[in-house]
């Protein structure tokens, strides 16, 4: 044990030119993977004049937070649009646990006949995007009379965040001993009393992992169904309440650049104090594939 | 296991609400999309039956030149993921203070909602103002400012990197997890043997990456041939439609237009491409599956 931690160590230890190569190519990563929120960042601060000045300056000059501040006025729907967007993404992940709870523990205990085909299936819809399926969408959610409110933007969003959630969370349940079931079964428990009041509680920190993956992939996710089946402002969500400012001729584009800012921490917040629990519960989805 | 009836029925009736939802959400509209793509199905209130019309209508030049730059464009974004995501693996992999804070920085572009990501890549290719436009006339690589979605050929690869920048936070955190599952015992052996980081990277790490290399490229290709918030945000398809991929194509006939039909008839074109994406990537997967177990 001990030599092998040595040569682990040895392996590990870079020479000097190595260490700058290392960096310099992260750096180079990083730039890529952060350039655009640099670049969002760094015109919310610039006055409007300086950003149609030529030549191009890279820092501001004169910065000031004061687009923060006025992009309130200019985007009135503003607190409105963020609300919604919290509100379309909470309620889609509560009717994705809801869904996919059950049917995780059923794939990750019980092997029936036909099992596997549903299972496939379920994994085949996140080859569909929304964007092929729209025009049925549509006319589905005409019928039940649901264009132009949330439920247009929740109920179509939500099959397609299923099968994900499906996967990650039976990957979590499987690794629940089958021994609890047993035993469970040996003191007269129901199958159901078993899945409620055993089960459940051991998986509660997967089902938050799936929870935290599911209500970002809502958050993220909204743009097609929205632009599409909702043309009501008040029901609007972030990305689309804003993307209607972009279309327009005069684009205030350093409090538009704000806001965008302002739309984005809610997400950055949670990577930074839950990325462990993320990085572990996504890979664990991918990798078992 | 216990297996008897009463236990059957429960586990279907766990599945059954998840089931019953998919099937309305997404099967019901995939049958229905077959259906209209035989019709004439528009605003107006009568519907008729118009046989493979749509069919015929879409069969021209235009449409094999969309398929055709669907393809490429496809193609190329999903190579760019697998090369930068590789790269970003191997250096997040590596053993030096702070790659803790690295990871957590990769993963923005995944996180963030998708359309404000695309706000501010239509930002940086601005011409006049943008990061990249600027960078380059500052360090005098071009003359004047380049709009970059202005022409057909740099929005094309203008749509193409960003949506590899979506794309390659998930293919690197991937690629890390696998190459932190190779067994450390292979680099110390080959160590000992004398084999260089680059030996022990061509040798070892590349090789045991390939089974997430493919299905990661294969779950790639899936997601970026339907990709479409970009390239509509960026370009609405334009400038006169070198953007264009079946999804906007089918998005501007369908919602566009309003012509249903027609839209459907392109929408099932599209979904027979997935099909067989999809068909692909099962037997790949099970087949290396297989190949672990031996």
């Amino acid at each position: 044990m001990a030599r092998s931690d040595d040569s682990r160590a040895m392996i590990d230890r870079y020479r000097w030119w190595e260490v700058v190569l290392i960096y310099l190519g992260i750096a180079a990563f990083l730039f890529f993977l952060l350039a655009p929120f640099l670049e969002g960042f760094l015109v919310s601060l610039k006055p409007l004049a300086q950003l149609f000045s030529s030549p191009y300056r890279f820092w501001p000059e004169n910065g000031s937070f004061s687009a923060y501040v006025t992009m309130w006025q200019s985007v009135p729907g503003f607190a409105r649009y963020i609300f919604n967007s919290f509100l379309i993404s909470t309620v889609a992940t509560v009717i994705v646990l809801i869904l996919v709870v059950p049917a995780a523990y059923a794939f990750a205990r019980f092997d029936y006949r036909g099992m596997g085909l549903v299972l496939g299936a379920f994994l085949a819809v996140s080859m569909f995007s929304g964007a092929v399926l729209l025009i049925p969408l549509f006319r589905l959610m005409r019928t039940l009379g649901l264009l132009n409110t949330y439920f247009a933007m929740i109920v179509p969003g939500v099959a397609f965040l299923i099968p994900s959630a499906i996967w990650l969370l039976r990957t979590y349940m499987m690794r629940i001993p089958v021994e609890l079931n047993e035993a469970a079964y040996m003191d007269g428990a129901s199958q159901f009393y078993t899945f409620r009041r055993v089960i459940l509680p051991i998986a509660r920190p997967g089902i938050i992992v799936v929870a935290i993956t599911t209500f970002i992939g809502a958050y993220a996710q909204q743009f097609v169904f929205a632009l599409s089946f909702n043309s009501k402002t008040e029901y609007m969500p972030l990305p689309v309440g804003l993307f209607a400012y972009f279309g327009k001729q005069e684009v205030i584009w350093n409090e538009l650049m704000a806001a965008s800012f302002v739309g984005i921490t809610p997400a950055l917040i949670i990577i930074f104090f839950l990325q462990r629990y993320l990085v572990g519960g996504l890979t664990a989805g991918a990798v078992k594939q | 296991m216990i297996r008897n009836r009463q236990n059957m029925i429960f586990a279907w009736l766990l599945l059954a609400p998840a089931i019953a939802y998919v099937a309305v959400i997404v099967a019901w509209p995939l049958v229905e999309t077959v259906r209209l793509s035989f019709t004439d199905a528009s605003l107006k209130k009568v519907t008729n039956y118009v046989g493979w019309k749509n069919y015929a209508r879409i069969y021209n030049d235009t449409f094999f030149e969309v398929i055709v730059r669907t393809f490429t464009w496809t193609f190329f974004s999903v190579l760019l993921k697998m090369v930068i995501g590789t790269f970003g693996a191997v250096l997040l992999n590596a053993a030096v203070p702070g790659r803790h804070l690295f990871r957590i920085l990769t993963m923005p572009p995944w996180i963030v909602p998708m359309a404000i990501g695309i706000f501010m890549w239509g930002w940086m290719y601005n011409g006049q103002f943008g990061m990249i436009s600027g960078l380059l006339q500052r360090f005098g690589l071009v003359d004047g400012p380049v709009a970059f979605l202005a022409y057909g050929n740099s929005a094309y690869w203008a749509t193409i990197v960003t949506d590899v920048w979506i794309g390659v936070p998930m293919v690197t955190i991937y690629f890390l997890a696998a190459i932190q599952s190779i067994p450390k015992d292979l680099y110390e052996a080959a160590w000992t043997d004398g084999a260089s980081r680059w030996t022990r990277f061509r040798r070892i790490t590349l090789p045991l990456m390939m089974p997430a290399i493919i299905t990661m490229s294969m779950l790639s290709l899936i997601a970026t041939f339907n990709s479409f918030d970009i390239i509509w945000i960026l370009t609405r398809g334009g400038p006169s439609g070198e953007t264009t991929t079946m999804i906007i194509d089918t998005y501007q006939t369908a919602i566009g237009s309003k012509k249903y039909g027609e839209g459907a008839a392109r929408a099932v074109v599209i979904c027979i491409f997935l099909s067989l994406f999809s068909l692909a990537y099962f037997r790949v997967t099970r087949r290396l599956a297989a190949t672990e177990k031996a």
